[in-house]
């Protein structure tokens, strides 16, 4: 595509409007956008045309891209999935966007989300469930589901997600696109709706590793105006606009955590991925992150107490829903939050509020923040002896719409291969490696803290002698 | 008051401190969702934790400061341009003192 803009043969604004057709012809089919942005859109391609003929451009300049509608973008709706956030126009641009807006990109819509990034399913957004492209009466995983369905529908080439659990990675895994979670801090939060502070992190969803890498150079850098953002210079990391992922200069030791082996319903096809990596020299080495087990309960308690913590913002004076004629102060409160939030909202800051309460504070927080760090030990010392770790990124692919909605508990599980690495805060892609069913089967990798380098340039080289990620839907598998 | 909370798990309580109104015809079912998460969670108590540091940052990094000064314009207008009531440059809510 960029190809395409930089030669001539197309303007950025006959690609954005082809883009939008297309979205606005199919998304009745998904249901992967909230806002469809087509003014909006056509006026940055149309400065993105005029960056280009002053000699401006960036490889990103004037293609189309979606926001997951968590990131604050100026003069379009910012909802969350949310009823709370429904006419919600956010008054400033998160880093994020004002970045990729910099590097000349186009927006066309914002994406759908489980509402405020809780869920695994897509099913809990207010904006009504995502289906699956690769079967429609699948979810396409969460949070990040929208985004997942939109470049596996091939609506666009590139879309951001967040990942506080594997928001990221499981719809890419669902959806058979790639998917990239940054280390923690890699990538600025200002401006994106908080729901875990300690582990959210936004990153690129694409369909190949090449442009996974592309965006995140241009999404990622130091932000004072987040306190956690990390203050790096990567050299690799800028020089990806001009020569690509880095080449791998030697085979490296990938690690199998055994943990994530047992009872997979998918191991052919992981076997099988294992099989393609070995062609390029690597070795596989069996290594044992012990307390991965502890990883999910320890995961709804940090999450959902600082979930808790953060949507106490939303009190219906400020912005978002308020209720109608309240009685007094306590009901305006409860009652805009009572009709504003969705029923796992409601869950889980009633599960943070408990953790946190007097009495239960050391039992729950300190105690799943002391495991939190036995579980970034575990990465620590595995990564004294590989380079990456290989896993599944979901226990199963794609399952059906309404198949756990009823069981909150049965759909935390989903998130097992992806928790650990966002409590170590590590960075971790998947990627499509193989089908079950005609539906796709992500493969997960994970380095060492801001070593996105490494984990690029295998998923590029694996996409090099594999084609998984170039399959489409509709295509037979 | 006919309070239908189970005796682990107050969803009065717990509603009130998360500004919740939750109808007392599902408390029940609440608290049991609720018992079914804790339940879920309690098998990290397994765990041993002894002698072990609380972890709040994944990188374990240092919070960052910044010099004390203002960074940010007045932008009031624009922000009450999402509240759903305002007054002369004042959020407007029930009358809290009679």
């Amino acid at each position: 595509m960029s190809a395409g803009l930089e030669a001539g043969t197309y303007t950025s604004v006959e690609l954005t409007n082809a883009h939008l057709d297309d979205i606005e012809q199919r998304n009745t089919q998904s249901n992967s956008f909230i806002t469809i942005a087509r003014e909006h859109a056509l006026a940055q391609a149309k400065a993105a045309d005029a960056q280009r003929a002053n000699g401006d451009a960036t490889p990103l300049t004037g293609i189309p891209i979606a926001h997951k509608d968590i990131f604050c973008t100026e003069g379009l709706l910012t909802t969350c999935g949310s009823k709370m956030l429904s006419n919600f126009s956010a008054p400033y641009n998160s880093t994020m966007v004002e970045r990729l807006n910099a590097a000349g990109i186009v927006t066309v819509g914002k994406t759908n989300m489980d509402e405020f990034a809780m869920g695994s399913s897509n099913e809990n957004s207010f904006f009504g469930p995502v289906t699956n492209p690769w079967d429609r009466s699948k979810v396409p995983g969460g949070s990040s589901g929208g985004s997942a369905a939109a470049v596996a529908d091939g609506l666009v080439a590139c879309a951001t997600g967040t990942d506080t659990g594997g928001s990221i990675r499981q719809p890419a895994a669902f959806c058979g696109i790639t998917g990239l979670k940054p280390t923690y801090g890699r990538i600025s939060r200002y401006g994106m709706i908080a729901f875990a502070s300690s582990l959210d992190q936004a990153g690129p969803m694409t369909r190949t590793a090449e442009d996974a890498g592309l965006m995140l150079s241009y999404m990622s850098g130091f932000d004072p105006r987040d306190s956690t953002s990390a203050n790096r210079e990567d050299d690799w990391l800028k020089a990806i606009a001009h020569n690509g992922i880095p080449k791998l200069d030697r085979p490296l030791t990938i690690g199998l955590p055994k943990e994530y082996f047992a009872d997979l319903a998918n191991a052919d096809v992981i076997a099988a991925a294992q099989a393609e990596l070995a062609k390029n020299g690597h070795t596989f080495k069996e290594v044992s992150l012990p307390h991965t087990q502890a990883a999910i309960p320890t995961y709804y308690v940090l999450a959902s107490a600082e979930a808790s913590t953060n949507l106490s913002r939303y009190d219906g004076v400020r912005y978002g829903h308020r209720c109608e004629n309240p009685t007094s102060l306590q009901d305006l409160y409860e009652r805009s939050r009572s009709e504003g939030f969705g029923e796992e909202v409601k869950r889980r800051i009633l599960t943070g509020t408990y953790t946190l309460s007097v009495g239960y504070f050391d039992a729950y927080y300190i105690k799943a923040q002391k495991i939190r760090r036995l579980i970034s030990n575990d990465f620590n010392k595995v990564f004294e002896e590989v380079d990456l770790l290989m896993t599944p990124t979901s226990p199963t692919p794609a399952f059906g719409l309404n198949e756990h909605a009823q069981d909150p508990v049965a759909m935390y599980q989903q998130d097992l291969y992806t928790v650990p690495t966002s409590l170590a805060g590590l960075p971790a892609l998947s990627m499509p490696c193989g089908f079950v069913n005609n539906l796709p089967i992500g493969m997960q990798l994970i380095g060492p803290a801001f070593r996105e380098d490494t984990i690029l340039s295998v998923a590029a080289q694996f996409q090099q002698i594999t084609d998984w990620h170039q399959r489409h839907p509709g295509e037979t598998a | 008051m006919t309070d239908q909370d189970n005796t682990e798990i107050n969803v009065t309580h717990l509603a009130r401190l998360g500004r919740l109104a939750i109808p007392s015809s599902s408390h029940a079912s609440t608290a049991q969702e609720l018992q079914n998460i804790i339940a879920m969670i309690d098998a990290m108590q397994s765990v041993d934790t002894d002698g072990i540091e609380p972890l709040s940052h994944p990188l374990d990094s240092e919070q960052l400061l910044r010099a004390d000064v203002v960074s940010e314009t007045d932008s009031r207008e624009a922000f009450q341009n999402n509240a759903p009531k305002t007054e002369d440059g004042y959020y407007l809510v029930p009358r809290v003192v009679d």
